[in-house]
């Protein structure tokens, strides 16, 4: 991150951009002068679409060529323009922001990752790093419906190479054989056979989703101080200068959005906190 | 920044420092009188300060009356303040220009002449300070720091205490200590003038004074001593600690009922940073800026996210905006967001009292 013009965009240009199904796409970014700071996985980045706005997207992993990528869902006004945009298409970037998961740090554990929806996307850059240990990481994954299960096509390929992957979801469709129901229901079989001291959980999707399954794994015998989630907030600056994404004592964008369950565990059962 | 009573002067008025400024290039801004409240603006000489005037001040009551004859300094604070000018309620934060698909972005500094507080009381030297913080933690805020780097503060030790003021329970006056670089204290027809800086002790020097007797300086010592003891309103000793352990007290349903999320109080607060961002663009479509402009967390918008407004009901915005200022912002900067300067009482369309709500808080909590 630039210290001298936080709030300035850097100049950035969309190298490519993929579809992910109905309303999300990939964007792949590089700058059009200079270089981007790199970005840990679970940190994020203020994408500008010109004229219109700014969100905050994570990073969902870097290419071969180490250039960002930030899958994005169409919700809004910005996120439908960033979407939409095709390589070539012009944008701003600032950051990265934040806390990243602390992949490092689980050496020697299993790490499940558990991701509802679209949190599989800040999960993606953990999940392949811990991968590089073989038999290190676990995939759970829930969806709407089959066809908003997120990187369909990589999560067969990690399980063709030997990580396990749990889906569910909430509605199945003609042909769907898997799982229905939440994320809860794949933590049984992704904890068989680990034992749950030696477990670590990344949890990203909606706070009610990472509540009950932080609570759960709690209860399973995960250690609170080894489970993380990843929370949002309304962000406006991703500096801690515009109080937007409060949580508590905490901002998100700078003391989070990877948090601690044991640091945020009461907060998490406050209404409107 | 020292602290020099030993080269206090006594001045007759507060005339000849305004002048001195003025003749050093200073822009000298001061709380003037402008539709019946106290508003700060530009000066041109000491004639345009409301002498003679004081501000009567209750829970939700504001009245600019006639005061003592003669006395500079006997009203006490309007509503704006000095928040305003270091952290502009609406400011240009970059502008953008498109051409096919090329994006430029342009950030030019906007000028800020070096420019004098002139009448900054001991709450609002403690605001200044407390945002001095917030806009310098990590990368910080560039703008803040620049419009900062070029000023120069006149204190003034309150004589007066208004049925609001509650800086001697928060530890923020009514004597500043620090954070000035000239303090001015009125006495009877004459004026105490004590230095904080280098820059306060270079002026200090140039003005048509006589050093100060001891007896001036006890004068000044007991008018803030009296100014202290005449404050009706306190703020209950570890409000911070209570809040913390608080969040689901019954009488936070309380001041709800009352509360009209009008975000007046974040507004009038000196140390209230909250802000939002606005892109806009002109009718070509290729030139765009984004603005930042004051934002309240009473606002229902401002805790949007995908699956709505965090904080939909009242109850929980007045509880974010009370705890932040009197114990979150112990953990994020190391001491309380509230310096007792009362604006967010009086200021009140319903007189929602800060000192009375966190007595209520504090109290065992009871099923209603």
């Amino acid at each position: 991150m630039d210290g001298a013009a936080p709030m300035l965009p850097v100049r950035c240009r969309v190298a490519s951009a993929q579809a992910e199904g109905a309303d999300v796409a990939t964007l792949t970014l590089e700058p059009v002068a200079g270089a981007l700071s790199g970005g840990a996985p679970g940190q994020f980045n203020m994408l500008y679409a010109f004229g219109i706005g700014e969100a905050a997207i994570s990073l969902s992993g870097h290419d071969e060529a180490g250039r960002p990528m930030h899958t994005i869902r169409a919700v809004g006004a910005t996120t439908r323009a960033l979407t939409a945009m095709e390589a070539g298409a012009e944008l701003g970037l600032r950051g990265p922001f934040g806390t990243g998961w602390p992949v490092a740090d689980q050496a020697g554990r299993h790490l499940l990752a558990v991701a509802g929806g679209l949190g599989l996307a800040p999960l993606r850059p953990a999940i392949l790093a811990a991968a590089a240990q073989p038999g290190a990481v676990s995939v759970v994954h829930g969806a709407r419906s089959p066809d908003t299960l997120l990187y369909a096509g990589e999560l067969s390929a990690w399980a063709a190479e030997g990580t396990p992957v749990y889906l569910t979801v909430d509605h199945a469709a003609p042909g769907w054989t898997g799982r229905v129901g939440t994320v809860i229901g794949c933590l049984p079989p992704a904890l068989a056979g680990h034992d749950p001291a030696a477990v670590s959980a990344f949890l990203c999707g909606p706070e009610v989703m990472m509540r009950a399954t932080a609570q759960a794994l709690s209860d399973a015998g995960v250690p609170p101080d080894r489970i993380w989630l990843s929370m949002e907030r309304n962000m406006k600056c991703g500096i801690g200068l515009c109080g937007h994404c409060q949580y508590g004592p905490d901002f998100i964008c700078r003391d989070g959005p990877v948090l601690r369950y044991d640091r945020i565990a009461a907060r998490l059962t406050l209404r409107e906190i | 920044m020292d602290f020099a009573t030993d080269s206090a002067v006594t001045i007759d008025g507060p005339q000849q420092v305004v002048r001195l400024l003025r003749e050093d290039g200073w822009r000298v801004i001061a709380a003037v009188e402008r539709d019946g409240a106290l508003v700060t603006r530009e000066i041109a000489s000491a004639d345009a300060l409301p002498r003679g005037r004081v501000d009567e001040l209750g829970p939700g009551h504001c009245r600019l009356v006639d005061g003592p004859p003669g006395r500079w300094f006997d009203h006490v604070i309007g509503p704006g303040g000095w928040k305003e000018w270091l952290f502009p309620p609406r400011e240009k934060l970059w502008s953008a220009q498109r051409e096919g698909q090329a994006v430029t972005f342009d950030d030019a500094p906007q000028p800020w002449p070096k420019t004098a507080f002139f009448g900054v009381r001991p709450c609002d030297l403690a605001a200044i300070a407390r945002q001095d913080r917030v806009f310098s933690t990590g990368p910080g805020d560039p703008a803040y720091a620049h419009r900062r780097a070029a000023v120069l503060i006149v204190a003034v030790n309150c004589a007066r205490a208004a049925p609001t003021c509650f800086c001697a329970s928060m530890g923020t006056g009514p004597r500043a200590e620090q954070g000035f670089d000239l303090a001015l204290s009125e006495l009877d027809g004459r004026f105490v003038v004590e230095t904080g800086s280098t820059a306060g002790a270079a002026l200090a020097a140039r003005l048509d004074a006589i050093p100060a007797t001891e007896d001036d300086l006890a004068a000044a010592a007991a008018m803030s001593r009296r100014t202290a003891e005449t404050q009706t309103r306190h703020m209950p000793a570890g409000i911070a600690g209570t809040l913390r352990s608080a969040p689901e007290h019954p009488a936070w349903d309380d001041v709800a009922a009352r509360c009209l999320a009008c975000a007046n109080c974040t507004l009038a607060c000196p140390t209230c940073f909250c802000s939002d961002v606005e892109d806009v663009t002109d009718l070509t479509g290729d030139h765009a800026e984004r603005w930042r402009h004051w934002d309240s967390c009473f606002s229902p918008e401002f805790s949007l996210v995908g699956g709505g407004a965090v904080r939909a009901s009242t109850r929980a915005r007045y509880r974010q905006w009370m705890t932040h200022k009197l114990s979150s912002w112990h953990d994020q900067f190391g001491e309380s967001g509230c310096v007792g300067c009362g604006r967010c009482i009086a200021w009140c369309p319903v007189g929602i009292d800060i000192t009375q709500e966190a007595r209520a808080l504090s109290t065992e909590e009871t099923p209603a």
